[in-house]
C-alpha cells in the first residue's frame, strides 16, 4: 500500500476552511457537536494529510492505519476531514444528522473512512486495544490512533483498556487526549479533577508525550515521536481551546452540544474572514440548505 | 445416560475450531477454566488474551478484533458477560453487526452454591432485544459443540449460553444443528412442550411420564431464541393447541416471552410457563430446581394445566 500523505496542502488554510464546513454542516440542520469539532479539528488534519498510511480509494486496505474516533460527539470535524481526503464527496456533508445520510449524528461504520461505529463513550481505546492486538497476530505493521475526549477519561473503561495495552506492550498503539478542559455541563475540573492526567496514563505503563493540540508541527513531530517507541504504547495529551477559532465559542461550555444560530454563524465566518460570496459557494458545494444559504444571502 | 456439561463441550469444540481456522482468537475474563476456553488458550497462546474481569473491555476488544477480519469469541460467566458489557454490545457488535461471539457458561439457576449474585436469569432477555443478534441455548453437548462451529462459520454476532452442571446427551452421532431452526424431538397431539438449554431433558421426562397416562405431548427443543423458527411454533400451535414453556431463565424476556409474542399475534391458543418468578440463592444445583419448580413434574403439571384450558 502507498503512503498516502497529503504533504503539499496549506494545512492553515485547510484548518479555516474546515471550520467554515463544520459550522455550516451543524446550523443547517439545528443540531451538533460544534465546541469538540473546533477542539480536535488540527489533530485531526495532521493525522490524516501527514501521518496516516491510507488509501481514500481503498478504505478498508489491510495494511492501512487505523484511526478511531472514540469522541463520536465530535463527528462534523471527522466527516470534514474525511471528505477533505475524499473518502465521500464533498456534497454528502449538507446531509449531516439528516434521514437517509450516511452522516449519523455519531460517528457510524456506514462512513467510508469510519473505523468504529462510537456514541457511548469510553469505548473506543479498548477497540484500539483489538485493533493493535490483530496487528500482533498479523504482522502487518500497521499504526492504530484513538482520538479521546478529556472528559471522556471519566469513563472507567478507558482505564481497562490502559491496563491491558501496555500489558499486552502495544507499542503500535497511540491515544490522543483532545484536552479542551470543557466537557458536556461544565469544565472538566469542575466535574471531576483529572488532574494530573499525565501522571496517571504514565502509571499504567504509558510514554506520555504533551503538546500544543493545535499546532500541526508540533502535533507532526509528537506523533512520530509516538510512531518510534516501540516500547511502550504511546498518550499524546494535546492542550487544545473548545471551540477553537471562533471567540465566543473559545472556552464556552455552552458550544459543546448546541449549534450556533443563524447570526452567530454569520458572526463567527466573518471571524474567519470569509467572504460572503466564498461562504455561498461552499454552502452549495456541500449541499447545505436554501434557506440556509438565503438568510445567509439576506444577513452577511 | 451419558453426560457433559455444555460449557466443556464448547471447550473441546473451540479447541478443534482454532486447528481448523487461524482466524478465530479467544478474549475471556480471569474464568477461562470454569468455561473451558482454557483448552484453546494453552493450544493457541499467541490467539489468546485474557483481560481479567474487565467485560466491557472485553467486548470492545472482540469488536476491534472482528474489524480485522478475526473471528471474536468472548468468554466469560453468563452473569458478567451480558449484565455489565451490555451497553459495548449494543453498540460495538450488535449495531455494526460484528463478527463477535460471545459465549458465556454458569448460566441459570445451576451455577448452584455461589447464589442469586452469580445466576443470570436475565441473560436471554438482554441479548434478545439486540436486534440482528443469533441467540442459541444449547441443550446438551453436542448441540453446544456444533452450535460453536456455526457460529464462527456464520458471519455477525452470536450469543450462546452454556451450563456449569452436567446434563445428559440427548443427541446420538447423526445430529445436525441447524441454525434459526427449532428442533421437534417428538411429535405428539395433545400439548406442545417448547424448552431450552438443560429443561429440554426435563421435557423429554415429563413427556415420557404423561404418555403413561395417555397424554402425547411434542417435544420442542428451541435452542435458536433469536431468530425465531416461526413456522414450525405456529405448526404446533396449530396442531396440538395447548403449549408450556419451559426455561432456567425468569418468566420475563426468555423463551415464554418470546413465543406468548408471536402467538398472541399470529394463533391465540393457551400458554402454560415453568420458569423462575423470583431470584433464586445458595443451594446444591439439584436442590435449586427443585425447590424453583424447574423439574419434569413442574412440566407435567403445566401440562395437565393447559390442556383444561383449551376450547
Amino acid at each position: 500500500m502507498r503512503n498516502n500523505n497529503n504533504q503539499n496542502v496549506d494545512l492553515k488554510k485547510v484548518s479555516s476552511d474546515l471550520r467554515r464546513d463544520i459550522l455550516m454542516m451543524i446550523t443547517n440542520v439545528n443540531s451538533g457537536h460544534a465546541g469538540g469539532s473546533l477542539s480536535e479539528l488540527e489533530i485531526l488534519i495532521t493525522l490524516y494529510n501527514s501521518i496516516l498510511n491510507i488509501d481514500p480509494q481503498n478504505p478498508s486496505d489491510k495494511k492501512r492505519d487505523r484511526f478511531v474516533l472514540s469522541k463520536g460527539h465530535a463527528s462534523p470535524g471527522m466527516y470534514a476531514v474525511l471528505s477533505h481526503r475524499g473518502f465521500f464527496p464533498r456534497s454528502d456533508l449538507g446531509g449531516f444528522r439528516k434521514l437517509g445520510s450516511h452522516l449519523q449524528g455519531h460517528t457510524h461504520i456506514g462512513t467510508p473512512g469510519v473505523e468504529m461505529s462510537a456514541g457511548s463513550l469510553g469505548q473506543g481505546l479498548s477497540f484500539g486495544v483489538g485493533m493493535a492486538l490483530a496487528e500482533k497476530i498479523d504482522k502487518l505493521k500497521y499504526n492504530t490512533f484513538v482520538l479521546l475526549g478529556d472528559g471522556e477519561c471519566e469513563e472507567g473503561q478507558i482505564w481497562e483498556a490502559a491496563m491491558s495495552a501496555s500489558h499486552y506492550n502495544l507499542s503500535k498503539l497511540t491515544a490522543i487526549v483532545d484536552r479542551n478542559k470543557i466537557q458536556n455541563d461544565r469544565f472538566t475540573d469542575e466535574v471531576s479533577s483529572l488532574e494530573p492526567l499525565g501522571n496517571k496514563w504514565s502509571s499504567f505503563g504509558w510514554s506520555v508525550i504533551k503538546c500544543n493540540g493545535h499546532n500541526t508541527k508540533s502535533l507532526e513531530s509528537s506523533f512520530k515521536k509516538a510512531i518510534s517507541d516501540t516500547t511502550k504504547p504511546t498518550v499524546i495529551i494535546a492542550d487544545t481551546v473548545k471551540g477553537k477559532g471562533v471567540s465566543f465559542m473559545e472556552n464556552n461550555p455552552g458550544f459543546h452540544g448546541k449549534a450556533p444560530t443563524v447570526e452567530q454563524l454569520i458572526a463567527a465566518l466573518h471571524e474567519l474572514k470569509f467572504s460572503k460570496k466564498s461562504v455561498l459557494e461552499a454552502g452549495k458545494q456541500m449541499n447545505i440548505s436554501d434557506s440556509l444559504l438565503s438568510k445567509i444571502s439576506e444577513n452577511y | 445416560m451419558e453426560s457433559i456439561a455444555t460449557r466443556e463441550a464448547f471447550g473441546k469444540a473451540l479447541l478443534e475450531l482454532g486447528h481448523e481456522n487461524n482466524d478465530v482468537v479467544v478474549v475471556g475474563g480471569d474464568l477461562n477454566v470454569s468455561t473451558f476456553a482454557h483448552l484453546f488458550g494453552h493450544e493457541f497462546p499467541d490467539r489468546f488474551f485474557d483481560f481479567g474481569p474487565a467485560e466491557q473491555n472485553i467486548m470492545s476488544v472482540a469488536a476491534g478484533l472482528a474489524s480485522c477480519g478475526k473471528i471474536a469469541v468472548a468468554t466469560t460467566f453468563a452473569v458478567f458477560g451480558t449484565g455489565r458489557p451490555f451497553d459495548q454490545i449494543r453498540m460495538q457488535i450488535a449495531q455494526p453487526h460484528a463478527n463477535v461471539k460471545i459465549v458465556c457458561s454458569h448460566a441459570g439457576l445451576t451455577v448452584g452454591e455461589d447464589g442469586s449474585s452469580a445466576q443470570s436469569i436475565e441473560d436471554i432477555g438482554l441479548m434478545c432485544t439486540l436486534p440482528g443478534f443469533n441467540v442459541i441455548i444449547p441443550s446438551d453437548g453436542p448441540e453446544a459443540a456444533q452450535a460453536i462451529k456455526t457460529a464462527i462459520e456464520t458471519p455477525g454476532p452470536f450469543y450462546i449460553r452454556t451450563s456449569r452442571a452436567s446434563s445428559p446427551i440427548i443427541h446420538d452421532k447423526n445430529y445436525k444443528f441447524e441454525l434459526g431452526k427449532a428442533e421437534v424431538l417428538h411429535n405428539g397431539n395433545d400439548a406442545t412442550i417448547l424448552a431450552c438449554g438443560i429443561m429440554v431433558s426435563a421435557a423429554l421426562e415429563a413427556k415420557d411420564n404423561l404418555l403413561k397416562s395417555g397424554i402425547d405431548c411434542s417435544v420442542i427443543n428451541l435452542s435458536n431464541l433469536s431468530p425465531l423458527d416461526t413456522e414450525t411454533i405456529l405448526n404446533q400451535a396449530n396442531k396440538t393447541g395447548a403449549f408450556v414453556t419451559a426455561e432456567e431463565h425468569y418468566i420475563r424476556g426468555g423463551l415464554n416471552s418470546l413465543v406468548s409474542q408471536l402467538i398472541t399475534s399470529n394463533h391465540p391458543i393457551p400458554i402454560e410457563s415453568v420458569a423462575l418468578t423470583s431470584y433464586g440463592e445458595s443451594g446444591e444445583s439439584s436442590e435449586l430446581l427443585e425447590k424453583y419448580n424447574l423439574t419434569a413434574a413442574s412440566i407435567e403439571n403445566a401440562v395437565q394445566k393447559v390442556m383444561q384450558r383449551k376450547v
